[in-house]
């Protein structure tokens, strides 16, 4: 009855009409909430989180029970630092992921986050909800974002518990020699952390894009990953130096920078304006690829 | 004029060279249950994809409820439930959680309310026994009923049903299409595709008819089963004589063969025919009505078949 009638009942008896803004916020919360859940929930990632996790405790044992002089890499000394130190597990851990693991794990999410949809065929059921392609856009790499944040911080959280259990820790010596409290040695912990989502989550723009691109998040996901080790492999390369700076994950390894006392902040800059510069870019090309394109799967 | 919940006006779409829908006028009045049919490929589903806006049109426009699409969607999908092209969920979660993200997704829908009304759009579809089952192990019948099910989450103005008893066995049929009826009496509008002329003989007020990217034909169902006329026909060895009587009774369009002789029967009781060919003393031996039923109709419209078995 009240169906026939709608058109001549104003619109605000038929549904609760134009939302609040505190209305606004709990309706966007509760979208956002439901697309961590399917990220968060899902038992591949969650597997792929326990491979990650299960890195730095790998390095902590092997370290352990190797222990007598170690070789010095080319990795500033973490490894090394380590039975001084367990503090030390965490950054050998994370500069040991930053290659290959955590981008192959943003890749997966990122890359996933639109081609999924369309292959599941759930994109045309969002779509007709109805989520406005801009606002699923964003819901999808706020999720990436959330993503690229909690897997560093868990590699960070478990290669620190594993070193602290296995080794204790102790007043932090940094690479430029000098000596801080553990306290400041976590605090630049989180900020490596920080950086390090920073330059991830350009990766996950690359990846979003990508994911738009497809209707196959395995090819999705496999095309970002590429991008990534090829990124690193041209950054490798001396005779292209002046591509350099212009590489995805040329700035990534500076993290060590807040390493060293005083932080040289200058240093971070670059990879921070890097990381701005691809977000933006591949954003923009995700939107206005995704704005358009016809849903027909 | 009465208004139209689902308008278009030219609606084409061309895919490279191939034109998959070619200028259709859709006019869906407010309660009808609409039969959109024609056989598979005929352009129904691309039709339903550019009314719901996730297929822009190369030409043409319309409106849904009044309202003009694509740039009042976010306004008026809400109140539009639909299933296009088969279910899709999310294979590792239950039925009840797929609802629940979906519900999520809805910035007009009721936080406080989501409960219950997924349990109740699960009850109404009879899956409450299989809601905390994983998607994955949803046999396609029950795939079926949860797409249905998510339609039915909030009270809805107007529902796209495509192909809604696919892969449904004929007790889940006949419960779809008895919710299709509940439906449509409680004041929804429902546009109902499918390739079964069954279907919309059971369920459908109007009909429209695709055929190769065109609809050849639109109206009220009960107004093509008038115009599908029945004949009367007479078997007998004197076709003569059966043919006067038949033409003084004011029968029209009279052909006489060598033993049988048939004509439109209008407005004449088939019993006074018998009665006047009786009285004339024309030997009757045999005496039949013949309404072309509506595949007839059809198939003189697109010069195919449908498949009625199902």
């Amino acid at each position: 009855m009240s169906a026939v009638d709608a058109p001549r009942l104003p619109e605000a008896s038929v549904r609760s009409g134009r939302p609040g803004r505190a209305r606004f916020f709990r309706s966007e919360l509760r979208f956002f909430r439901s697309e961590l859940k399917l990220v968060f929930g899902r038992r591949r990632n969650q597997a792929g989180m326990a491979a990650l996790a299960a890195v730095p405790v790998i390095i902590a044992i092997a370290v352990r029970v190797t222990e007598g002089p170690t070789e010095t890499g080319q990795d500033p000394g973490f490894f090394s630092a380590i039975s001084g130190n367990g503090f030390f597990v965490a950054l050998a851990a994370l500069g040991a992921e930053l290659g290959l693991f955590l981008p192959i794990a943003v890749a997966a999410i990122s890359g996933d986050s639109v081609a999924g949809e369309a292959n599941l065929g759930t994109l045309r059921y969002l779509l007709t909800v109805p989520v406005g392609r801009t606002r699923l856009l964003a819901v999808k790499y706020g999720a990436v974002v959330v993503f690229s944040a909690t897997v560093t911080l868990l590699v960070a959280a478990v290669g620190l518990a594993a070193g602290l259990l296995l080794f204790g820790g102790g007043p932090v010596t940094l690479l430029s020699g000098a000596q801080v409290s553990l306290a400041e040695g976590l605090l630049r912990l989180l900020g490596v952390c920080a950086y390090l989502t920073v330059g991830l989550c350009a990766l996950g723009a690359v990846g979003l894009f990508v994911s738009t691109l497809t209707e196959q998040p395995m090819g999705a996901t496999i095309a970002t990953t590429m991008l990534s080790v090829t990124s690193f492999v041209l950054d490798s390369i001396p005779q292209l130096d002046w591509l350099h700076p212009y590489l995805l994950t040329h700035y990534w390894s500076a993290f060590v920078e807040l390493l060293r006392d005083p932080v040289a902040l200058d240093a971070l800059r670059p990879g921070l304006l890097s990381a701005l510069a691809y977000g933006v870019v591949f954003l923009t090309a995700a939107w206005a690829r995704f704005g358009g394109r016809d849903v027909s799967n | 004029m009465p208004e139209l919940a689902v308008q278009s006006q030219g609606l084409s779409k061309r895919f490279g060279r191939q034109v998959a829908v070619d200028a259709v006028d859709l006019a869906v009045p407010r309660g009808a249950v609409y039969g959109f049919l024609g056989p598979n490929g005929s352009g129904k589903t691309t039709t339903i994809r550019m009314l719901l806006g996730l297929v822009r049109p190369t030409s043409g426009g319309h409106t849904l409820l009044g309202r003009r699409m694509p740039d009042r969607a976010a306004e008026v999908l809400p109140r539009i439930g639909a299933l296009v092209e088969g279910p899709a969920f999310h294979p590792y979660l239950s039925g009840a959680e797929n609802l629940r993200r979906l519900d999520a997704a809805d910035r007009t829908a009721d936080p406080g309310t989501c409960t219950a009304r997924i349990g109740g759009a699960l009850d109404r579809v009879g899956l409450t026994a299989a809601a905390g089952k994983r998607y994955r192990a949803y046999s396609l019948g029950m795939r079926q009923r949860l797409a249905l099910a998510a339609t039915l989450l909030v009270p809805r103005d107007l529902l796209v049903l495509d192909e809604p008893t696919n892969g449904l066995d004929p007790q889940g049929t006949r419960e779809v299409r008895a919710l299709v009826g509940t439906l449509a009496a409680e004041g929804a509008t429902v546009l109902l595709s499918t390739h079964l002329l069954a279907e919309v003989e059971q369920v459908c007020t109007d009909v429209g008819v695709m055929h190769q990217g065109r609809l050849v034909a639109q109206a009220p169902l009960a107004e093509l089963r008038a115009a599908a006329t029945p004949r009367a026909r007479v078997t007998t060895d004197r076709p003569v004589a059966a043919a006067q009587v038949l033409r003084e009774l004011g029968l029209t369009e009279i052909t006489e063969a060598p033993r049988e002789v048939s004509a439109v029967l209008g407005p004449v009781p088939p019993e006074k025919v018998v009665a006047a060919l009786v009285h004339a003393a024309v030997p009757v031996r045999g005496f039949a009505v013949d309404a072309p039923d509506l595949e007839e109709l059809f198939v003189s419209l697109t010069g195919e078949g449908f498949d009625v078995s199902g």
